[in-house]
């Protein structure tokens, strides 16, 4: 029997957060969009609390907002009114204040499985995206026409653009033989919800650890999320401990300003290292979110940079289709990778340069890193910088983020 | 289907330069690898649509905002290579013909056409040929051929009878100068390798008055000079007034001319 071959404008390999998103934004955008998944369709309506939760910048509230998403996760988003950084060795180094950049919230915290709840309504809603579940791209091969995946059970699909959102490990990246630079640093991320008696006032806060940053991201109903940065040695043996002793270890670190603490979740853990794509495109592929370039979770930014690599890309095809070139044109993706190059760069240099900075306990860095905060502190006007880059509202901004129509 | 007429080679006298097609044709399995030795071409791409689309919008009244502006209008594409613009102009909707004088280039370009699902009538034809058949377009578009013709006011003239009274022309070429040897030949070609060495040759480059005044003699009147620059900070051409290397032209036939 003849292996089935379907045929569709995109084709995006990958279900997860920037892998939905970039489904959803291309059908809207008018292209007819395959989205190949590894989990079960279905798996995501299905998903109970699991306490993972991601930061939404302003920037990409606006992104989801033009793609009607947001208005399907915006009751489940908790705003983020301040963040508070501070080191060990001292309580408060900066400050940030959303009053400070005007009336929007820095941020928001959504636990993802609302956030996947409500790009799965979008898209269903959008139309123009059929799922391919559970399927994995088992090879792929690219030629004038674009790419075509060949998935484990035989059937294939051709395309005239393939977009890896398949991860860190992004297997569409190999396939293509697209080199990665990595850094491992060595750390582990242990990211689990905490229940606090006390609430939150909408306060983030991260703390700079010897053993890496530790942040406390608001969660609505009297929740935090935690994401937890240690040494890989450390983090192994706090994993194996009891709930009850791991609590005590995290009490320790969180303090006692929210009251008594009680874990409300499963605790999850992964690597934390940086992998840089050598590119984010080639001949009829394009490399979005994680794929691109995975960050370490210090300023909870990689769902923000997944986001604004959809908003780009989708701008750029668009653009292109406009003049009449092809989905898998050298044109609009040579846009793409021009565009998003420098912006995940600076993420890139400023999360690496913050961890090394202060994962460190030599007395001239810890010295240097306090006159460093206090300084930023004093000047307002580069502390508005920062946070205007975190809320994702520097730069060129694609379209979608300046909330007007592709 | 190849028939026999399809493959005859096309005269090598008139405004085909035999050396020149032979040059090309030794590298048309590579017209659509981005890159490959047209990548200058395809960089330049989307900045050429763009003032095509535009210029084609505005001398027929159409409204670019729309899917499909260029729907109903005939266009040929003379030295189409293998279809680098003829493709999008047929996507925004135009009938389009292409011609080239070099057989490869005409193959690459329909077998890709055939994969892009979009149907072109490609012929292997110099510009002569394409005037004797009596087939009259809308428009005309001629980019980056000028400079290799063997004799350029003839191409001109010809091109010039292919377009319907009303119509438009519309030309994209290197102008001689000492800047556009610089960049175009010392550098494009020496220096960065962006195109293979000998592929140019500046005594053929040609000023926008040369061009404009071939153009007045085949009876069309220029109505726009746009220059094309490259901003290497940022890697990319943009449309400027900067006419001094690349340039791109649009003349008019008149109503009632031909």
């Amino acid at each position: 029997m003849p292996a089935m071959e379907r045929r569709f404008d995109i084709a995006v390999v990958g279900g997860g957060l920037s892998g939905m998103t970039a489904a959803l934004a291309l059908a809207r955008a008018g292209f007819s969009v395959a989205a190949i998944e590894r989990g079960e369709p279905g798996r995501v309506l299905a998903d109970a609390f699991d306490g993972r939760a991601s930061s939404v910048a302003y920037g990409s509230r606006l992104v989801l907002e033009a793609l009607g998403a947001w208005e399907r996760m915006a009751s489940h988003a908790q705003p983020i009114l301040e963040i508070r950084v501070s080191d060990r060795d001292a309580p408060l180094f900066l400050h940030y204040d959303h009053a400070d950049v005007g009336d929007h919230p820095l941020g928001w915290i959504v636990e993802n499985r609302f956030i996947r709840r409500a790009l799965a309504a979008a898209v269903a809603e959008t139309g123009g995206v059929e799922v391919v579940a559970p399927a994995e791209v088992v090879a792929m091969t690219r030629d004038d026409a674009g790419a075509a995946l060949t998935l484990g059970d035989g059937a294939r699909i051709v395309c005239r653009l393939a977009v890896a959102c398949d991860g860190k490990a992004s297997p569409l990246r190999a396939m293509a033989g697209i080199p990665a630079w990595r850094r491992a640093y060595g750390q582990t991320a242990i990211v689990c919800t905490v229940r606090h008696e006390r609430p939150h006032r909408g306060v983030a806060h991260e703390r700079f650890l010897p053993g890496g940053p530790f942040a406390i991201l608001p969660l609505p109903g009297g929740m935090s999320s935690l994401v937890w940065t240690e040494r890989d040695a450390i983090a192994r043996r706090v994993l194996e401990l009891d709930r009850e002793r791991f609590l005590e270890e995290v009490a320790w670190r969180f303090g006692d300003f929210l009251g008594a603490l009680e874990l409300a979740g499963p605790v999850w853990s992964h690597p934390v290292g940086l992998v840089l794509a050598a590119r984010l495109t080639d001949r009829g592929l394009a490399l979005v979110g994680d794929a691109a370039h995975a960050i370490h979770p210090i300023a909870g930014q990689g769902y923000n940079l997944g986001v604004r690599d959809v908003a780009v890309l989708a701008e750029a095809l668009v653009d292109g289709r406009r003049l009449g070139l092809g989905a898998g044109d050298g044109g609009p993706l040579e846009a793409y990778a021009r565009r998003r190059r420098a912006d995940a760069m600076a993420f890139v240099c400023v999360t690496d340069g913050l961890n090394r900075l202060f994962s460190n306990r030599l007395a001239p860095v810890v010295l240097a890193r306090g006159l460093g905060l206090a300084a930023v502190d004093r000047l307002p006007p580069l502390k508005r910088l920062f946070m205007r880059h975190a809320m994702g509202t520097v730069g060129r901004l694609p379209r979608l983020m300046r909330g007007e129509a592709l | 289907m190849a028939t026999q007429a399809d493959r005859a080679r096309p005269d090598s006298s008139g405004t085909v330069d035999a050396r020149e097609i032979e040059s090309f044709s030794s590298v048309a399995d590579r017209w659509w690898d981005e890159d490959g030795p047209f990548k200058p071409l395809h960089r330049l791409n989307p900045v050429r649509l763009a003032y095509l689309k535009r210029s084609v919008c505005d001398h027929f009244g159409r409204d670019a905002s729309s899917g499909r502006p260029l729907s109903g209008l005939a266009i040929a594409d003379v030295g189409c290579g293998g279809g680098l613009a003829t493709e999008p102009l047929a996507r925004l909707g135009a009938a389009m013909t292409g011609i080239d004088a070099s057989d490869e280039a005409i193959a690459v370009a329909r077998a890709h056409a055939e994969t892009s699902g979009l149907a072109i009538d490609y012929r292997p034809l110099a510009v002569e040929a394409l005037a004797a058949s009596g087939d009259r377009f809308d428009a005309l578009v001629a980019l980056e051929i000028v400079e290799h013709v063997a004799d350029r006011r003839a191409f001109i003239a010809a091109c010039c009878r292919c377009v319907r009274p009303g119509g438009a022309i519309l030309l994209s070429t290197l102008n001689r100068t000492a800047r556009s040897f610089v960049l175009g030949v010392v550098g494009a070609e020496y220096l960065l390798r962006w195109i293979p060495r000998g592929a140019h040759t500046w005594s053929k480059f040609v000023k926008p008055s040369e061009l404009a005044r071939d153009l007045r003699a085949g009876g069309a009147l220029v109505e726009d000079v746009t220059g094309l620059g490259f901003d290497p900070l940022s890697n990319r051409w943009f449309l400027g007034r900067g006419v001094s290397v690349n340039y791109m032209m649009r003349a008019r036939l008149p109503e009632g001319a031909g």
